[in-house]
């Protein structure tokens, strides 16, 4: 199972890690990622590049699933004006054995991060807003996989 | 002649004030940072957005490459910051 979906709306970690759970394997890992709250920031608007972004998120998706001995793999990532408190992304992953599907859940996460075409910008209460630098060290995460 | 569709993205596309525009496409031999060097010679928001190429990043028919890549036969080229998904 393979499913990547780049979206507005919200989406239902129960019910994602359900459908993972259902393909038969004994383990399942996930990660979700929430927009963090604190120092004024009101919203964390997500801007992306339409043609690209599930493509790219794709070909990671396919990448770990030829590293990995997995069953199912779901990525869903959104964009747009979100709250603080709410959900981006969300990674889960089914595997017969642990180790698999841990190691993949933060090879996809690590690699969302550094390769999937995204940019975000932080709105603050009292009006200012920025664009969020990279982070040298997410992709330096991301290259440690290869 | 070809057409080249440019795409910009976050601070980019803020200090253009556009998020699309078409070229004639350059010779196939150009690369990416030759043509980023000849639309900051538009000055303005090019001139600002394209001051430091070491804080861009780009991708050619939604493939990421490096700015030394040669435009080739790009049908459309992305000009964006670093990402910062996940």
């Amino acid at each position: 199972m393979k499913r990547v979906n780049v979206q507005s709306e919200d989406f239902n970690v129960a019910t994602e890690l359900a459908a993972l759970e259902a393909l038969g394997g004994g383990g399942i890992a996930s990660f979700t990622g929430v927009v963090r709250g604190g120092e004024g920031l009101i919203a964390l608007e997500l801007e992306h590049y339409p043609a690209m972004t599930a493509k790219q998120m794709e070909r990671i998706v396919d990448d770990a699933m030829s590293r990995w001995p997995l069953l199912g793999v779901t990525v869903i990532h959104r964009f747009g004006r979100l709250d603080p408190g709410a959900r981006i992304v969300m990674v889960g992953t089914a595997s017969r054995h642990r180790g698999a599907a841990l190691e993949s859940c933060a090879f996809l996460i690590d690699w969302l991060k550094s390769d999937a075409p995204f940019w975000k910008k932080e709105h603050f209460a009292d009006g200012a807003t920025t664009w969020v630098a990279a982070r040298e060290e997410d992709a330096a995460k991301a290259k440690g996989w290869s | 002649m070809a057409q080249l569709s440019i795409v910009y993205f976050a601070w980019v596309r803020e200090m253009i004030g556009r998020d699309e525009e078409h070229i004639d496409r350059p010779a196939s031999g150009t690369t990416l940072a030759e043509l980023i060097a000849s639309l900051g010679a538009r000055g303005g928001g090019y001139a600002q957005a394209f001051a430091d190429p070491s804080r861009l990043r780009a991708a050619v028919d939604q493939h990421f490459v490096s700015l030394d890549t040669p435009i080739g036969e790009a049908r459309e080229l992305a000009i964006f910051p670093p990402v910062t998904g996940g």
